[in-house]
């Protein structure tokens, strides 16, 4: 008896003595994370670029934050909130005896700080059109108050049920105050948050170093220090993993996988990314008004095919718009298999047994959504050849491509979206609500039902709820078929074998808090 | 001398005045909108209109052209659209590392260019005269991010003689002062960051010195051959000088005015065209900078590099020729 009291004392010890350390886990090391590109802007307002992503989510945190495997949100510098009866008032009581590293004190004050700076054009800090995502993450606030030390009030203009899931974007996460009227409009060298690591050092277009924050509210990390290294290409990059020189990389050659996957001391890492490839039909020209069509051009393309070969099984196959690592994919849809009798059959049934001739525009370098550029077109081309369909290739330059797509002058045109804040509703209203004709929807899709199911589910604060209406929505676009649904890019990252506790995030983002070195 | 000096630096301004016309013209021959595409695909039509009203697109483009000038006198730039710092720094903070790996370069291109190209034409027809001409049409030919891989795979991965990639080995502190690596690690006599500095600079010099060693030792080579049947050193020979007095002293120093002038525009194309050499070694130089901005559509900062690149261009061009002058002196005067 006695002896069990003792061990129970002992971990209860242990859990108190060492919160953050999972169990196993050794602490110190240095992690160093390869990667082809450098960081633009360390301010969370800043930027819209991934690779600084990955070091903003470091130092800085926001109110609420992604799970570790999802993009479902969790609390972090704020421990709960509610929201009025109207949907339109969100309070939210905020976390105790939180420092940022410059050591100033975390308070309802710094968090309406950061929102007037983005908001507030009279703001002394605030900085004209550099700060490219806050329309999208707080475009939708009327009014923000702090109503005491720790009690936050933020009034919506409109009830907006994803803005939870902005909240805890990288975009979303907040400076310290005095940082910022510290550095002025040279802010984004100097980033100050609140995270589990405290920024070092950035020399431009070499390294970024990272240490661990020694007094973070939810315990040190177990790395010392992180250091993020700029090395542009990918086969160097590999083999500087392969001499142990780095700990993680990620862009990785197709051609390597197999090298990777043979060396004992690497691990390959794997995931759909937030991200959606489609060609979008212009509903409103003929002959892409007849359903028919659309879903005849959707079984005529073989994406399974495309996805394995063409891009070298970088990407998996779309069954519809949200990608599988997202809160809201449609696990039952199946999509459009590849069957080229049925789209023949459709064709025909549409009036058009011979096919019939469009054009296809293309943009030529790849994207993040589509590895291969213009050679997806040449492919689609093909298959659509086989059904009959005579589609010529145009190319334009990617300015004027853009240009001409939001005003709707293409008939068929390859697109494609990364996710932002990792709901539903930045794939499904951005991309396919009749609000969004030209600059998101480049379908020119409409569907009263849809566009008020979409709406509807803005308003719906019960996820589950919302889920079902974003399920119900997805489904009539699936079968409505505004686009031939392509492909969502996987990512990709190779580690040593002795980093632990390291994933892919579906947003991208690369959290370095629970990681470790086994060594 | 000086006159001479004066003469050319006046030449000079008709070709900087060209320069800041393409550099300005750049951002307006852009086909479609440029602000379309420095926004990309999310832009909103009055994030586009805002844009323009920054960049004074609407203005009459002479008015955005004198602009441009006033702004370049007073050493601004501007800032990148893609971070927001300005792009003066980040040109100062990069141009140093390329420079330091161009000299390099072009130190090992001379030596060696000079060297075999000499011994070359003195033992024409010899063994090793066809072997360096061979392999000086392979050095010219071989892509120098293929030669860069290969070294890195070899050196860096094999062998383990010198480090992959990088300016400096991770752990190693290196003060930066002036921002060139050498010669702050030895400013702060840091024997273990220069050792480091050192070693990280031998494949990307080597890498980036092929082409120009290969140029210079064919140049060196048919212009000694030219020399050596020269009259004078036929007198030379017949006087009962010393072979290697006639060849070093009285052949080379003729033959190197064409030499000089490879060997200037060299060096200028190597502080642009380091771009290669800096993505494979991960150097953070002006090349890498320069293709980041364009994929990013930075256009301030291409502006930048392109204006900086043709300025030291020209001035590298003009140092040469002063050079021919000092080597000699028909140029002087003519």
């Amino acid at each position: 008896m006695m002896r069990r009291v003792l061990i129970a004392a002992l971990v209860l010890v242990c859990l108190v003595v060492f919160p953050a350390t999972s169990f196993g886990a050794k602490a110190g090391g240095t992690l160093v994370y390869g990667r082809g590109a450098d960081s633009d802007a360390l301010d969370p307002h800043m930027t819209t670029s991934g690779e600084s992503a990955v070091v903003i989510v470091n130092v800085f945190e926001g109110l609420v934050k992604y799970k570790e495997d999802s993009t479902e949100v969790e609390p972090c510098l704020a421990t709960s909130w509610k929201t009025s009866a109207d949907g339109l008032v969100w309070t939210f009581t905020l976390r105790k005896g939180v420092k940022f590293h410059d050591g100033t004190p975390f308070s309802a004050q710094a968090v309406v700080f950061d929102l007037d700076r983005q908001l507030n054009k009279e703001n002394p800090y605030y900085l004209e059109g550099k700060f490219p995502y806050v329309k999208f993450t707080f475009g939708m606030i009327d009014k923000y108050e702090a109503v005491d030390d720790y009690t936050v009030r933020i009034t919506l203009k409109s009830k907006f049920a994803p803005f939870l899931k902005n909240l805890a974007m990288f975009a979303a996460a907040i400076p310290s105050p005095e940082a910022v009227k510290k550095y002025g409009a040279d802010i984004f060298k100097h980033p100050v948050g609140t995270g589990p690591f405290k920024f070092v050092e950035w020399i431009p277009d070499d390294t970024i170093t990272l240490v661990a924050n020694e007094g973070y509210w939810g315990g040190r990390p177990h790395l010392d220090k992180v250091v993020y290294k700029v090395i542009p290409d990918n086969a160097v990059r590999l083999m500087k993993l392969e001499k142990g020189e780095l700990d993680v990389t990620e862009g990785i050659n197709p051609n390597d996988l197999g090298r990777i996957k043979a060396n004992k001391d690497l691990v390959l890492l794997e995931k759909p990314g937030m991200n959606v490839g489609y060609l979008a039909m212009h509903c409103q020209k003929p002959p892409f008004t007849d359903k028919r069509v659309r879903q005849a051009l959707n079984y005529a393309v073989n994406k399974e095919e495309i996805c394995k070969y063409l891009m070298n099984d970088q990407a998996v196959p779309a069954t519809g718009v949200v990608p599988p690592s997202l809160w809201g994919y449609d696990p039952a849809q199946k999509g459009y298999p590849y069957d080229p009798k049925k789209a023949k059959q459709l064709l025909a049934e549409a009036g058009f047994p011979n096919g019939f001739k469009t054009t296809l525009r293309a943009y030529t370098a790849p994207r993040a959504y589509n590895p291969v550029g213009d050679r997806l077109a040449t492919a689609i081309q093909s298959y659509f050849k086989e059904v009959g369909v005579d589609a010529k290739i145009e190319t334009l330059e990617w300015g004027t491509y853009l240009a001409e797509g939001r005003a709707g002058k293409h008939e068929m045109a390859l697109f494609g979206w990364m996710g932002d804040n990792g709901d539903p509703d930045n794939f499904l209203y951005v991309l396919l609500g009749s609000d969004n004709f030209g600059s998101g929807n480049r379908a020119f899709y409409k569907n009263d039902e849809v566009d008020e199911l979409l709406k509807e589910a803005q308003q719906t604060y019960d996820e589950k709820e919302r889920l079902d209406l974003y399920i119900k929505a997805q489904r009539i676009i699936v079968d409505d078929a505004p686009w031939v649904f392509l492909n969502h890019t996987k990512q990709l990252a190779a580690t040593r074998k002795d980093v632990k506790g390291f994933a892919l995030h579906p947003t991208s983002n690369r959290f370095f808090y629970s990681v470790w070195l086994d060594r | 001398m000086l006159a001479y000096i004066a003469r050319r630096l006046l030449m000079v301004v008709p070709v900087l005045v060209g320069i800041s016309v393409v550099v300005f013209l750049m951002v307006h021959l852009i086909p479609g909108d440029p602000v379309q595409v420095m926004l990309g695909e999310r832009a909103t039509d009055e994030e586009i209109a805002r844009l323009r009203q920054e960049l004074g697109l609407n203005d009459p483009i002479y008015v955005q052209y004198a602009r441009f000038l006033g702004r370049v006198a007073h050493g601004d730039l501007g800032r990148s659209l893609r971070s927001n710092s300005r792009v003066v720094d980040e040109i100062a903070a990069r141009f140093p590392v390329t420079i330091e790996l161009a000299v390099a370069s072009i130190l090992i291109a001379t030596v060696f260019g000079l060297l075999a190209g000499c011994v070359a034409a003195v033992h024409q027809h010899s063994l090793f005269d066809y072997f360096t001409m061979v392999l000086a049409l392979v050095g010219v030919s071989m892509p120098v991010f293929w030669i860069g891989l290969m070294l890195v795979i070899l050196f860096g991965r094999h062998l383990g003689w010198f480090p992959i990639a990088g300016v400096v080995a991770d752990g190693i502190e290196l003060a930066r002062v002036t921002n060139f690596p050498l010669l702050d690690s030895l400013l702060s006599g840091n024997v273990a960051a220069l050792r480091s500095v050192l070693s990280h600079l031998v494949l990307p010099s080597i890498t980036l010195a092929t082409i120009p060693v290969a140029i210079i030792a064919r140049m060196t080579r048919s212009t000694m051959l030219n020399v050596l049947r020269q009259d004078y050193i036929r007198t030379a020979k017949a006087k009962g000088l010393a072979h290697r007095r006639v060849v070093y002293k009285h052949a080379l120093k003729n033959a190197l005015v064409p030499v000089v002038t490879v060997v200037g525009l060299q060096f200028g194309s190597l502080l642009g065209g380091a771009v290669l050499t800096e993505t494979v070694f991960a150097r953070p130089g002006i090349g890498r900078l320069v293709v980041t901005a364009i994929f990013a559509r930075d256009y301030p900062m291409v502006q930048g590099v392109v204006l900086v690149g043709a300025l030291t261009f020209v001035f590298t061009n003009l140092a040469v020729d002063v050079l021919y002058a000092l080597l000699n002196p028909k140029i002087r005067y003519a």
